[in-house]
């Protein structure tokens, strides 16, 4: 909270908020202090907040229309599209909003990643992040499974058999989360119903993951703790609030490049034949945003230690905090780092892109070389990394090093050279 | 300050409150869990009666059983020799094909690929028998596995010959 204590100017304004502090909170979060090196990778925060409303509301509409039947639904989708006014518009953006939604969670992910934004004192933020990260992903999957085309029918087959290997009582566990004893109307209907509560649950947990960000403050491009306020920091409204709008207008553009000009590019043709449960498709590929999970999950030949270490490759993310063991934020003052940070991103990217071709030759030995990278990079090279590397000097300040005038000036100077 | 140790009267109505409550927290989720479990209508579909008399060798026919594909696959000679003929030590999943087809001419298995659930093509992969599009995996004229992801066999239903046309599943 701010340090100085808030007063309403009206009478009816401090009688209020005396009863329910609300006008406090909005005083807190507009003048709430943000270091102002912010560059555009921190606006990311309030693009994906619009893009859960977004998901939310359209989601909302198209419920008002859609049927959950296995009957049903594929013919209440097509009458979406075609009778429903506007609902090819509202259709589209819900579909394209997911994933613009994981386009920008991902680069939210890889801005901490970059920035050390997930280390002490942040962890928590980092932790409620990543539980929202694998909730979106479930929320994903459910709602690709609604309108009950191919992909939607074999999709989810193949993630709710991932279960099946649970020893024991695996088979007892996928027939209860089926209803049955396959994919069926039973488990339509209750996907329906968990793809309407999750984003609510995602709502609470952006409300703590606000909350315990704004206990630290925001991490800053050079990582280092500031004082607040000072003269290091600006006051989140108008600074930050304009910056964040200009950023998510540029994302809207893309967006609805998207929405208007290859509305199914990123989906997937198979998904327009209804669901038979009698033919699988040639070539069963998730959407793009899950394919590295899934190059890792085929890339292991058995079946439990697949799914194992599919799972894992969320979980190291999860403890991501204790593996790194360095104390400097920024990759900016991270030499070596730096350069292993570049190669996780193309080591993810390459795992997408064999995710979506067949599991075999070439593809199946570059997925395993990859999914090994994986593994490596945060069990093995973080660890050592952090205690190996010798970090750049950091500046104690982040306006002193360019307007000067402090006694860190000529350390600061010889920082800026070697950045 | 050693008696502090020896458990009091409070602790022990504490203890048996906390348990009674727990068995009683228990009790009452467990029917919110167990409304996901098959139901009734769902279990009511347990057998299916299939007429197989328009199969000739070599061919097979699929047919729907509890929502999954039933393959029903008359096989020809050279189909059951092959299968009959491999060592079931080699085998990942060691199944002789005297117990998996009891009647040799005909082979009746879930047409689920045990990795994560595919329905394999038939004729299909390097031994003949079965080749799961999805991950890989190849079946031999047995259904049994062997290359590839999957862990078992594709499963062999209980199923019985009603008469020589008939075959009921389930």
């Amino acid at each position: 909270m701010s340090e100085h204590e808030y007063k309403p100017s009206s009478k009816f304004g401090k009688w209020f908020n005396d009863r329910l502090p609300l006008l406090t909170l909005a005083n807190h979060l507009t003048d709430y202090p943000t270091p102002k090196n912010l560059n555009y990778w921190w606006t990311f925060g309030g693009i994906l907040t619009f893009c859960l409303i977004t998901q939310i509301i359209t989601g909302l509409i198209l419920a008002m229309h859609y049927v959950a039947h296995a009957d049903l639904a594929f013919g209440s989708v097509e009458h979406i599209m075609r009778n429903v006014n506007y609902g090819w518009l509202i259709r589209y953006v819900h579909a394209n909003g997911a994933s613009m939604f994981f386009l920008a969670v991902y680069i939210h992910i890889f801005r901490s990643l970059y920035y050390g934004s997930y280390k002490s004192p942040r962890e928590m933020i980092w932790i409620l992040g990543m539980i929202i990260y694998v909730l979106m992903m479930a929320a994903a999957f459910m709602g690709y499974v609604l309108p009950w085309g191919q992909m939607s029918f074999w999709g989810a087959t193949v993630i709710t058999n991932l279960f099946s290997a649970i020893p024991l009582v695996g088979e007892s566990v996928v027939t209860w989360l089926w209803g049955g004893y396959s994919v069926d109307n039973p488990t339509l209907t209750r996907f329906f119903s968990l793809h309407y509560l999750i984003p609510f649950l995602i709502l609470g947990l952006v409300g703590l993951h606000i909350w315990a960000l704004h206990v630290p403050g925001n991490n800053n491009p050079i990582g280092i703790d500031l004082k607040k306020p000072s003269k290091d920091t600006v006051p989140f409204h108008p600074y930050i609030v304009i910056k964040d709008l200009f950023a998510l207008l540029i994302f809207l553009i893309i967006f609805a490049l998207f929405v208007f000009y290859s509305p199914n590019i990123l989906g997937h043709a198979d998904n327009y034949i209804e669901a038979n449960p009698m033919v699988t498709p040639a070539h069963i590929v998730p959407e793009w945003y899950l394919l590295p999970f899934y190059a890792i999950l085929r890339s292991v030949p058995d079946k439990l230690l697949g799914v194992i270490a599919m799972f894992s490759a969320i979980f190291v993310l999860i403890i991501l905090p204790w593996l790194d063991t360095s104390k400097v934020r920024s990759t900016i003052f991270r030499p070596l780092y730096k350069q292993f940070y570049w190669f996780l991103i193309a080591d993810v990217l390459i795992l997408g892109y064999v995710g979506a071709m067949p599991a075999e030759g070439i593809y199946l030995l570059v997925a395993r070389i990859g999914t090994a990278y994986y593994f490596i990079h945060f069990l093995v090279i973080l660890p050592i990394l952090g205690r190996m590397e010798k970090p750049l000097e950091i500046p104690t300040s982040i306006t002193d090093p360019v307007l000067g005038g402090s006694v860190q000036q000529s350390f600061a100077k010889t920082d800026k050279e070697k950045i | 300050m050693t008696d502090t140790k020896k458990p009091k009267r409070r602790d022990f109505l504490l203890t048996v409150t906390a348990a009674t409550g727990a068995v009683g927290v228990g009790a009452a989720a467990w029917p919110l869990i167990d409304q996901m479990n098959p139901d009734a209508s769902v279990k009511a579909l347990a057998s299916t009666e299939v007429d197989v008399s328009s199969v000739e060798p070599g061919q097979s026919i699929t047919v729907l059983w509890r929502g999954k594909p039933v393959f029903i696959k008359r096989r020809t000679e050279e189909e059951i020799n092959k299968a009959r003929s491999v060592d079931v030590k080699d085998l990942k999943h060691p199944e002789k094909d005297e117990d998996r087809a009891k009647n040799p001419e005909w082979l009746v298995m879930l047409g689920v690929c045990t990795h994560l659930g595919c329905v394999p093509l038939s004729d299909k992969g390097e031994y003949g028998g079965w080749f799961c599009p999805c991950h890989g995996s190849h079946y031999d004229t047995s259904g049994r596995i062997r290359k590839g992801p999957a862990p078992t066999n594709m499963e062999v239903p209980k199923y019985e010959f009603l008469n020589s046309d008939t075959i009921k599943i389930g």
